[in-house]
C-alpha cells in the first residue's frame, strides 16, 4: 500500500498538482477567506504561514473537503473540484493531519490507522463488511515502525497514549496513505525534539516519492528548514510568496505581522 | 528455557501475558465481573426461593426479559454513537398496536392459509413502523441537528400519543389464539419463539457490531465524530442507519410482546426505555459514546430481569423493583467511574 505510484502516472514537475484560484469562503456574514491564489507541484514542500486567524486552517479544510469554498476554484490535476465531504478529497489522494481533530480515543492504534479504510476478509464475509484484523495489524506494524517512534502494542486503546504518541500515529497514518498531497496542520504540536527531527526526515522522504506537502507551522525554523516555497497569509488573504532558499526568516516574519492599520480597519468592515 | 541466549533482546510477549491481555481488554474484565454479579444475584434468589433455578422459572425469566434485552440491543447501538434513544419503549408500543390492528382488520379466517397471511402482513406493518420511527429520529438528529435526547423525546410523545389515538386506550383484542400459542410454547426445555428470535438477533447484531466495518464506524463516530468524518466515514448516513436499526429492533420487541400476551396493549412499552438504558449502562457502556458491548448489555438486561422475577417470586411488594434497579444503576456507574479514574 505504500508503493510509490509509477513514474508515468505522476504529474510532471513544473505542472501544478493543485491550484487555488481566487478562492473565498464566508461563514454567514463573516469573510474567512478572500481571493486566495497559489499553486503546489508534485514533490514540492509548501509552507503556509500566518498569524492566528489568517485563514490557514480554513484553506486546508477546503482542500481536504471538510467544507467547500464559496467562491473561486480548486483545481486538482487540471480539473476543477468542489468537494463537499472529506471522502472525495481522500479518494483523490489528499491526506490531512488536522490540528484540532485527533483520533478516536476508544479505538485501538490499528483501528485508527485504518479508520474509514478498513481491510475486510476475502469472500462473502468481506462483502458483509467483516474485518480482517490480522492483515490490518501487520500493515499497521510496518507503517508505525517506519516512523521510528516507539509505541506500545498496536491493540492498545489510543486514549491511553500520550499526546506525542497520538500525533505520531496521526502522522504515520496520513503519510502511509498519501498519494498526491499531504497536508500537515501544526504537526509538531506535542512532539519532542527528536520526534520533530524524525518528522522532518519523513516529510523529505514523502516528498522524494513525488508527493506534494503543505506544511502549516508557527515554528518558522521548521518551515525554513524543510520547505521549497512559503505562502504568507494575513486576514484571509495571501500577502506574499517566498522562495525559501532566497528568503530569510526576518523577511517572512515581516510579511506575517505587516498588517497596516488601514488593512485592519478594512477587515473589520 | 531453550532460547535463553536470546532473552537479552527485549521481548514484549514474555510472562504475565494473561494480565497484559486483560489490561488491553478492560471490556473482557468488565464482562467477567458482570457474569459474577449475575451469578451472585441468581445464587441469592435461589437460596431465598428454592426452585428459582428450575427450568420453567429460567424459561419464564428469559421470556419476560426478551423485551428489555431487545430494547437494550437497540439502545446499545445508539449509545455507542454518543446518542441516546428515549423512544424505544414508545416505538415498541406503537408498532405492536399497529401490527395488531392490521391483523384484526384484515381478518384471520382466510380459506386455506387461515390466519397466516394477515399475521405476516401485521408483522411487516409493525416492522415498517419501527423503520419509519427510526428514520424520523435519524433525520432529526443528522439533517435537522436536533440533539438525540430531544429528538427522541419528541418521538416518544408522538408515538405514545398515536398509540392511544389509535386504540382509545383500549386493548386490541380478537387476535387468533394461535398468536399466544406461538408466543409461549416452550421447546427444548427453556426456549420459546421470542427467546429464540432474541438470541438470533443478539448474535447477528453482536457480530456486526464487534466484527464488521459497520461496528467499527459506530464506535468511531461515538468516540470522535469529527475524526470519523475526517477519515472519510459517511457519519450522517451511518447515524441514520443506527437509528433505523434501533427502531427496527424495538418493533421486533413490539411484535414479540403481542405474541406473549395474545393482545395488543397500548400500555406496553411505557417506561421500558429506562430499563433498556439501565441495562446498557450496567453492561459497561459510557453515555459519552465510543464504548459498549452487546454481551455487556445482555448481561445488564438479565440482571434486571432476574431481580424483577426474583422479587416477584419472593413475594416482595413489586414497587421495590424500581428502587433496587435504580440503586444498581448508581453502583454500576460509580464502579465504572472508579475504573476510569484508575486508568
Amino acid at each position: 500500500m505504500t508503493d510509490p505510484l509509477p513514474l508515468a502516472n505522476r504529474t510532471p514537475a513544473g505542472e501544478p498538482l493543485l491550484s487555488l484560484r481566487h478562492v473565498g469562503r464566508t461563514f454567514g456574514s463573516v469573510v474567512a477567506l478572500s481571493n486566495v491564489t497559489f499553486d503546489i507541484r508534485a514533490g514540492e514542500v509548501l509552507g503556509l504561514v500566518g498569524d492566528n486567524g489568517a485563514g490557514k486552517s480554513t484553506i486546508i479544510k477546503i482542500i481536504s473537503g471538510m467544507f467547500p469554498q464559496t467562491s473561486g476554484e480548486v483545481i486538482l490535476e487540471g480539473k476543477p473540484r468542489h468537494w463537499t465531504s472529506p471522502q472525495q478529497a481522500l479518494s483523490a489522494g489528499i491526506e490531512t493531519v488536522y490540528q484540532d481533530v485527533g483520533l478516536a480515543a476508544t479505538l485501538s492504534i490499528t483501528a485508527n490507522i485504518f479508520l474509514g479504510r478498513e481491510v475486510v476478509r476475502p469472500g462473502l464475509l468481506g462483502r458483509m463488511g467483516f474485518l480482517d484484523n490480522g492483515a490490518m495489524s501487520k500493515v499497521a506494524q510496518a507503517d508505525t515502525a517506519k516512523t521510528g517512534i516507539r509505541l506500545p502494542h498496536l491493540d492498545t486503546t489510543v486514549g491511553n497514549l500520550s499526546g506525542g504518541q497520538r500525533q505520531a500515529i496521526t502522522i504515520a497514518r496520513s503519510m502511509s496513505w498519501a498519494r498526491k498531497l499531504l497536508i500537515l496542520d501544526e504537526p509538531t504540536n506535542h512532539l519532542g525534539v527528536p520526534e520533530v527531527e524524525e518528522l522532518l526526515r519523513l516529510i523529505r522522504h514523502v516528498r522524494d516519492e513525488g508527493v506534494a506537502v503543505i506544511l502549516i507551522s508557527h515554528t518558522l525554523a521548521h518551515v525554513m528548514a524543510i520547505t521549497d516555497r512559503i505562502v504568507v497569509m494575513r486576514l484571509g488573504e495571501v500577502v506574499a510568496e517566498h522562495v525559501t532558499r532566497e528568503s530569510t526568516t526576518a523577511a517572512v516574519v515581516n510579511d506575517i505581522v505587516g498588517a497596516t492599520e488601514a488593512e485592519i480597519a478594512r477587515s473589520l468592515n | 528455557m531453550a532460547d535463553a541466549t536470546t532473552t537479552s533482546a527485549p521481548s514484549p510477549r514474555s510472562s504475565s501475558s494473561l494480565r497484559s491481555w486483560l489490561a488491553r481488554r478492560p471490556l473482557a474484565k468488565q464482562q467477567l465481573l458482570l457474569l459474577l454479579g449475575l451469578a451472585v444475584i441468581v445464587g441469592i434468589f435461589d437460596v431465598l426461593n428454592p426452585g428459582f433455578l428450575a427450568a420453567d422459572n429460567i424459561s419464564s425469566i428469559l421470556q419476560d426479559s426478551t423485551e428489555t434485552i431487545l430494547l437494550a440491543f437497540a439502545e446499545t447501538l445508539v449509545i455507542i454513537t454518543g446518542g441516546i434513544d428515549i423512544s424505544v419503549g414508545a416505538t415498541l408500543g406503537l408498532s405492536g398496536i399497529i401490527g395488531s390492528l392490521v391483523v384484526v382488520g384484515l381478518g384471520q379466517g382466510g380459506m386455506m392459509l387461515g390466519a397466516f397471511p394477515s399475521l405476516v402482513l401485521g408483522t411487516l406493518a409493525a416492522l415498517a413502523v419501527g423503520v419509519g420511527v427510526g428514520l424520523a429520529n435519524g433525520l432529526m438528529v443528522t439533517k435537522a441537528r436536533v440533539t438525540p435526547f430531544i429528538a427522541t423525546l419528541a418521538m416518544l410523545g408522538v408515538a405514545t400519543g398515536l398509540t392511544f389515538v389509535l386504540t382509545n386506550g383500549v386493548d386490541v383484542s380478537g387476535l387468533a389464539p394461535a398468536v399466544a400459542t406461538w408466543g409461549n410454547t416452550v421447546f427444548l426445555g427453556i426456549l420459546t419463539f421470542p427467546i429464540l428470535v432474541t438470541i438470533i438477533l443478539g448474535v447477528i447484531v453482536g457480530l456486526f457490531l464487534h466484527g464488521a466495518r459497520f461496528g467499527r464506524w459506530t464506535f468511531a463516530i461515538g468516540s470522535n465524530a469529527r475524526a470519523a468524518r475526517g477519515a472519510g466515514i459517511p457519519v450522517q448516513r451511518h447515524l441514520i442507519k443506527i437509528y433505523v436499526l434501533a427502531g427496527l429492533l424495538s418493533a421486533v420487541a413490539g411484535v414479540l410482546v403481542v405474541m406473549r400476551l395474545g393482545t395488543g396493549s397500548p400500555l406496553e412499552g411505557a417506561n421500558d426505555e429506562l430499563n433498556a438504558i439501565a441495562s446498557v449502562v450496567i453492561g459497561g457502556a459510557s453515555l459519552f459514546g465510543g464504548t459498549g458491548t452487546i454481551i455487556g448489555s445482555l448481561l445488564g438486561a438479565l440482571i434486571i430481569g432476574v431481580i424483577v422475577n426474583g422479587l416477584i417470586v419472593a413475594g416482595i411488594q413489586p414497587y421495590w423493583q424500581t428502587v433496587i434497579i435504580g440503586m444498581i444503576i448508581a453502583v454500576a456507574v460509580m464502579m465504572q467511574e472508579r475504573g476510569r479514574a484508575r486508568d
